[in-house]
């Protein structure tokens, strides 16, 4: 074949969604999450629409108080996981650190907080298992929904912490620039996943 | 005359010698995955076919020992002397399904054929995230060790069924079954992740990695199929995850979401499990459908009858899956205004169905038909898929699947459409890409007559069972004679039991075929079946980066028979002649 034809051909590869691979990738799992989710929430909603004899008013047993500042905290490390991602698309690694530890340690302070809770709970007996149940506001069924959704939520965030320490020490070693700073984008993705799935959690588990 | 793009030297990194290790066990090369993928199933499709042969043993001969002094082998917790005990023969129901589906079909389908063709089909080098590819694989094993722990635990293997409603699968107090039906569910939940990376996989690696030209509407239908369905898969598993942990917490901590006696709701596992269980039988079908597809152009030497319109087809059917969960539960309890609403929507997937029937008959009429194997079983594949099909309807419709509701009528039904249909699809996708993957052809007289026997053998065996269904035998029943009524059964029972060794013993024709042409079989070369679609392009088996250089698509892939062309095909990647002074990627011409 001639050049002239050669420099004709168009070796554009095929469009995709126009983002990275590791971007997709993170979208496409983060759909599987949904789905994990809304088995959890649908068995919940399913069961409190059974029987709403088990399940107690808002207020009545579960600390609003202290999970609205948790949630609160969990939304303003979601601001801090932007600033880090900004800062390094700026090429201002010294910022993309900070702010990283920043969100570490309220992402920790989260899980801390909600440890804290359980144990209060516990002691107060309410516990998921049909055996321990003890008497309190509502119903077996309560205890158990309860501790299955936060729990795998707080596993994410767990989860997350991890992922963010990871990403933590690769910045510490200056692995992100200006150009390449993937890694952060894409654990940011999930982190606001995590903090979206919490607004949900908060509000049909501790405010309805 | 290549039109292709020549690389450099982008991918030498690749080709030095990566060791034993990296290459046969833990690689990240799709092909080799593929074919890890391939052995491992194989092997639980052996094992799942024993199952099926002990089952059949206990309703052909009833109380009778097993024969070869099997019952010698087995413990007496099992089979004392020989005679399957009730509770292992439910333990028997329940693993068959769960290894044929579970550690069978699904890894034969999305694991062995969506490695080895996606990349391939499209142009790419390998997947978009290998070393989670290689995690996809790695997983497999050890859930199927987990689950072939549970035989030999006490109680052993989970006996409620692969379906395990709740609450016979809450308690060990009913089935007997205690850590065994614990380690089902831990077995399922593991294998899940290995679902998901793979179908994170393939969705991303479709969207993003498509050779230049390769528009949408010129990929393959077999990777279209592999697509729709790693997107069912990565929808559909994290229910069963979600569901399957619920379960665990009832059997493990005593939590009650399923258990009446702490006013958990038993229909709401039905309801989780079918909502991942019709996609589930999407996933089983569709890879199925796309390899005919493939197969059927290709021997027919004729373009797909509507290309365009499979697609749709893949699509509508992957979409209706959703929403039909139901109509595995009319005989419930579940409200029967629901079960109306569930039975129109089944009903609605018969047109995708017949579309892609009439397709397949259309491609293959006035074709010029090459009869070897893997035309033969594709060609079962479809009529095997529509007697499937056509017994479906009768289970869709509530009034009917009153009276034949977990009767041996589904069982033929389920058959008909999970052996007749995927795994004949199977076979048609192994023999035709069995030589881009070992470079070798299959034995054909062998072939042959594995298919013949396997085609006759199947039909004797699966065919008789909707009548069983029809005269009301029970779907697990340990021992029909127990009631007087289908005492009149056993010699169905006994010819069918025959016809099932039969079937199960012809398929080490296949293995023979299988490993025998792996080292003895005729050097197959890049495009043995005068193909069109990219995977031929390269070497058999290709080399690790697949192509030497990026392949540049300008057509479809079943350009057969085009008029006025000297050859019967015309390969995707060949370049037009006429290209001068106009780009080679012009306006996208559907179904050109």
């Amino acid at each position: 074949m001639s050049d002239a034809v050669l420099a004709t051909i168009d070796r554009t590869p095929e469009p995709g969604m126009g983002v990275f691979n590791k971007k997709l990738g993170m979208w496409v799992f983060l759909l599987s999450e949904v789905m994990f989710f809304t088995s959890l929430i649908g068995s919940y909603i399913i069961l409190r629409y059974a029987h709403p004899d088990h399940f107690a008013a808002p207020g009545e047993l579960l600390n609003v108080n202290l999970t609205a500042a948790n949630t609160f905290l969990l939304i303003c490390s979601s601001v801090s996981m932007v600033k880090a991602f900004a800062a390094i698309q700026q090429g201002d690694l010294k910022g993309l650190q900070r702010w990283l530890l920043v969100t570490i340690l309220m992402g920790t302070a989260f899980v801390s907080v909600q440890a804290y809770e359980y144990i209060m709970l516990s002691h107060e007996g309410f516990l998921p298992g049909l055996a321990d149940y003890t008497a309190h506001a509502g119903g077996p069924l309560y205890g158990a929904t309860f501790y299955v959704m936060t729990g795998f939520h707080g596993a994410h965030v767990s989860l997350g912490v991890l992922a963010l320490i990871f990403v933590y020490i690769r910045a510490l070693r200056g692995e992100y620039t200006v150009a390449d700073h993937e890694g952060v984008e894409v654990i940011g993705l999930y982190w606001h996943f995590v903090d979206l799935v919490w607004i949900i959690l908060f509000t049909i588990v501790y405010l309805i | 005359m290549s039109s292709a793009i020549p690389v450099g030297d982008s991918h030498s990194e690749d080709h030095h010698d990566l060791g034993f290790i990296r290459t046969y066990i833990f690689s990240t090369d799709h092909k080799m995955i593929a074919k890890q993928f391939l052995v491992t199933s194989l092997l639980f499709l052996a094992l799942g076919g024993m199952l099926a042969a002990m089952i059949r043993w206990q309703l052909g001969f009833p109380g009778q020992p097993l024969p070869f002094n099997l019952g010698a082998i087995l413990p007496d917790t099992m089979a004392p002397g020989g005679i399957i005990l009730p509770e292992f023969y439910n333990s028997l129901v329940t693993m068959h399904a769960t290894f044929m589906v579970f550690f069978a079909l699904m890894p034969l389908m999305a694991g062995v054929f969506g490695n080895l063709l996606i990349p391939l089909q499209i142009g790419a080098d390998d997947m978009a995230f290998p070393r989670i590819n290689m995690l996809s694989f790695w997983i497999t094993p050890v859930a199927g060790a987990i689950m072939l722990a549970s035989f030999f635990v006490e109680g052993g293997a989970a006996g409620a069924g692969w379906t395990s409603y709740a609450p016979l699968s809450t308690s060990g107090e009913w089935t007997g079954v205690y850590l065994g039906q614990i380690l089902w569910l831990v077995s399922l939940i593991v294998l899940g992740f290995s679902s998901i990376t793979g179908a994170l996989n393939y969705v991303t690696t479709v969207i993003a990695m498509r050779a230049p030209g390769m528009t949408w509407f010129r990929i393959p239908l077999a990777t279209w199929s592999l697509f729709v369905t790693a997107w069912l898969l990565l929808l559909a598993i994290p229910i069963l995850t979600g569901g399957l942990i619920l379960l665990l917490l009832d059997q493990t901590i005593g939590t009650a979401f399923f258990r009446p006696e702490g006013s958990g709701e038993p229909l709401m596992w039905q309801h989780i499990f079918w909502f991942f269980g019709h996609p589930e039988v999407y996933i089983l079908i569709l890879p199925a459908m796309g390899f005919v597809s493939e197969v059927i152009a290709n021997r027919s030497r004729k373009p797909v009858f509507g290309y365009h319109s499979m697609v749709v087809a893949i699509v509508a059917i992957a979409f209706l899956g959703w929403v039909v969960w139901g109509h595995h539960m009319f005989q419930s309890g579940m409200n029967p205004f629901l079960g109306m609403s569930f039975m129109a929507t089944t009903v609605v997937i018969a047109v995708p169905s017949a579309i892609k029937t009439f397709n397949w008959i259309g491609t293959l009429w006035k074709g010029d038909i090459h009869f070897d194997t893997p035309l033969l079983h594709a060609v079962s594949f479809v009529a095997l898929f529509v007697i499937g099909g056509l017994s479906g309807i009768f289970l869709a419709s509530a009034p009917v699947d009153i009276y034949l509701h977990d009767t041996y009528f589904i069982v033929a039904h389920l058959h008909y459409v999970l052996v007749g249909g995927s795994l004949f699809g199977i076979f048609a996708g192994i023999t035709f890409w069995y030589p881009k993957m070992f470079g070798r052809m299959m034995n054909e007289t062998l072939g042959k007559l594995h298919w013949g026997v396997s085609f006759i053998a199947y039909n004797l065996a699966f065919f008789p069972m909707h009548n069983l269904g029809v005269q009301g035998m029970m779907r697990r029943i340990y021992d029909p004679n127990q009631y007087e009524f289908l005492q009149s059964l056993q010699s169905t029972n006994t010819f069918i039991s025959k016809s099932v060794f039969v079937f199960v013993s012809v398929q080490v024709l296949f293995a023979i075929n299988f490993f025998w042409s792996m080292r003895k079989g005729k050097k197959a070369g890049d495009n043995p079946w005068d193909s069109n679609g990219l995977e031929w392009a390269c070497p058999s088996p290709p080399p690790h980066g697949n192509f030497a250089e990026i392949p540049i698509v300008h057509r479809g892939p079943y350009e057969y028979s085009y008029p006025g062309r000297e050859q019967d095909f015309w390969p995707q990647n060949e370049a037009p002649v006429e290209s001068f002074g106009a780009s080679t990627k012009p306006e996208h011409k559907p179904g050109e």
